[in-house]
């Protein structure tokens, strides 16, 4: 009897699916968490409006994480450099923003395909390579569009980020104000439709196949399912998402650094989804809310001391929580509901 | 003296450095496929230990630098007692994240201790200064650099080919699983590598000082460095490390020199083109 792991990470026994379309029909259902989950993420509006703008940045952060789990958490593909197509979505809407077209859906639209191309021309060389290979050369396209960006600076503005960007208000009505509604409505609306589409997609026979990827690729290859055209796959759409959330920072800030495709934004992003927990579509979002708002708290901090914290976190994590903190929350009430 | 020679000369010395940096890391990560990205804080380590007893204690450089190999050596069996040997069997990605914690707190802790200036260091003065030779000017402590790596090197090959323990070393990076079957105790001779590795790294890093300067984000910065030449030099072997050590040394300090607008693209290019088509490194057989 094998167990499977839902989308919440709550048990289901194959003894009980009659076919894999029942099996997946089961994950696809609502659940009551799942529901109350997106409700409370309007609680900002009316509960903390004075932190509405850490809300945008904490649901930017989520689209973000959520981009990652799908190629790290569904296809095993460990990337150290994702922060390279937030990038370019990043400075492609702020791009043809300062050109004159600053319609922020479209711009939306345009960032997405721009970091989706890029994407799918990588997924080539990414598709080949497992563990260390991998890693370094998901390390090296991350610096190397770094660098390019840097020394690009009558294109992106180098060192000193990209001025002019003007946002045009959303459906000539939404204009993106200081306190924030704007931004977080729009990053909201965002990361829910996404999220819709993220969570059809790995409870399709497509998701299934990404995890025997994940888990035997070779195994799944025997099998005759073609890995690398799936792993091309969901690393172009994984590219697409990250390059949406970059587009909405960028967007919504009006600006753009380099810091946007910078190492430490590929660590962070990391670091958010093994804290949540990485494989589970909500763990990301629980690690990106902790993660951004323990950031915030901390602010007054000097950094180099809230990497101290960080890292002695991960540790704590991997050595503690290897299934992060919604694979506890997991064992928790599985251990509770066993004891009552 | 023309260019060439001074681009080539400095990068031979800097290529050096980072070949004293990466053996022990090459060698670990053959041996036991563990990903350890808390190297570089080892040299750290060795660096920070250098300039405390020089600046502080006013001990004369050369002593200092055993004490920069211990601390080191002594540091990474301490961790490795207690938290790597856990992790052998899991991820990469686990691996990675539970190294890069470490980065990040050696990282804080520095700068905590140190602040995020320069450490200054100095140099007994039959270091300093150039020699002339056939016309073209040498820096004495880069040649003082390349003959101690070249000297360290000769040690290693020569103990990695002749004596017992280097052939079981270099059974077990072969294959592991068939070692421990002919009853090496893989787990001590890699308890052993790893900090003899972290030794070299903590002399690396000491000898750094004057070369690269040492603030906090050493252990950051160099790890890129030690990460490229270990992947592009394939892993376990020392010869690949250095060659590859020397290629990026003299690649990043000519791309430096001739067109310093590009940056580090160069390195960056290169070591992923290199990565892509032969991912088991230069000389790698895996």
């Amino acid at each position: 009897m094998t167990i499977q792991r839902s989308s919440w990470g709550s048990s289901v026994t194959s003894a009980t699916i009659a076919s894999p379309r029942d099996y997946l029909q089961t994950q696809m259902r609502w659940r009551w968490s799942e529901i109350a989950f997106w409700f409370a993420t309007l609680l900002p509006f009316i509960v903390t409006p004075d932190y509405l703008l850490l809300a945008s940045q904490v649901a930017i952060a989520a689209l973000f994480v959520l981009s990652l789990d799908l190629i790290l958490g569904f296809a095993g593909i460990v990337s150290l450099g994702h922060a390279a197509y937030f990038g370019v979505g990043a400075y492609t809407a702020g791009l043809i923003s300062k050109w004159g077209w600053g319609e922020p859906l479209t711009g939306l639209l345009i960032a997405a395909l721009a970091a989706g191309v890029f994407g799918y021309l990588t997924s080539f060389i990414v598709a080949r390579f497992r563990h260390l290979p991998l890693i370094m050369i998901t390390l090296g396209i991350g610096l190397l569009l770094q660098e390019a960006a840097n020394s690009a600076s009558w294109l992106t503005g180098g060192f000193d980020g990209l001025q002019g960007i003007r946002t045009w208000p959303i459906a000539g009505r939404f204009r993106f104000d200081l306190y924030g509604y704007t931004a977080y409505g729009y990053a909201l609306a965002a990361l829910f439709v996404i999220f819709l589409g993220a969570r059809r997609l790995i409870h399709s026979p497509f998701g299934l196949a990404l995890r025997g990827i994940r888990d035997n690729s070779q195994r799944m290859r025997a099998i005759g399912a073609s890995t690398y055209s799936h792993i091309r796959t969901i690393y172009t759409i994984a590219a697409m998402i990250a390059g949406i959330a970059g587009a909405i920072l960028a967007q919504s800030t009006e600006t753009v650094s380099l810091e946007a495709l910078g190492f430490q934004r590929s660590a962070d992003v990391l670091v958010m989804l093994i804290l949540g927990g990485t494989g589970r579509l909500y763990g990301g979002l629980l690690g990106a809310i902790v993660y951004m708002v323990a950031r915030d708290q901390f602010s007054g901090l000097n950094p180099q001391y809230w990497y101290f914290w960080i890292g002695l976190l991960l540790i704590a994590v991997v050595v503690v929580l290897p299934n992060g903190l919604l694979g506890g929350l997991t064992l928790l009430t599985r251990r509770s509901k066993a004891a009552s | 003296m023309p260019p060439i020679f001074g681009v080539l000369f400095d990068g031979i010395a800097y290529g050096m450095l980072l070949f004293l940096l990466s053996v022990g890391l090459s060698v670990t990560l053959g041996m036991m496929n563990f990903v350890n990205l808390a190297h570089c804080s080892f040299a750290m380590l060795g660096g920070y230990v250098t300039v405390t007893l020089m600046n502080m204690l006013g001990w004369p450089f050369f002593a200092t630098l055993p004490a920069a190999f211990i601390a080191g050596a002594a540091a990474s069996i301490a961790l490795e007692r207690v938290l790597f040997r856990r992790f052998y069997n899991a991820s990469d990605l686990e691996q990675c994240l539970l190294t890069i914690g470490i980065v990040f707190v050696s990282i804080a802790a520095a700068a905590y201790i140190y602040g995020t200036d320069q450490q200054p260091v100095q140099l007994p003065a039959f270091l300093r200064g150039s020699i002339v030779f056939a016309g073209l000017n040498f820096a004495v402590y880069r040649l003082f650099l390349i003959a101690t790596a070249l000297i360290i090197t000769i040690v290693l090959v020569g103990a990695l080919e002749m004596t017992r323990f280097g052939a079981q070393v270099r059974a077990a990076v072969n294959n592991q699983r068939m070692a421990r079957g002919l009853g090496i105790d893989v787990d001590m001779l890699f308890a052993i590598t790893f900090a003899l590795g972290s030794g070299l790294a903590g002399l690396g890093g000491a000898l750094a000082i004057y070369l690269v300067g040492l603030d906090p984000s050493f252990a950051f910065t160099y790890l890129i460095y030690v990460l490229i030449v270990v992947s592009v030099g394939g892993l376990g072997s020392i010869g690949g490390s250095l060659a590859a050590a020397m290629l990026l040394g003299v690649s990043d300090i000519a791309g430096k020199y001739y067109v310093p607008a590009a940056g580090s693209i160069l390195i960056y290019l290169v070591m992923t083109v290199l990565i892509i088509l032969r991912p088991a490194g230069i000389f790698g057989r895996r």
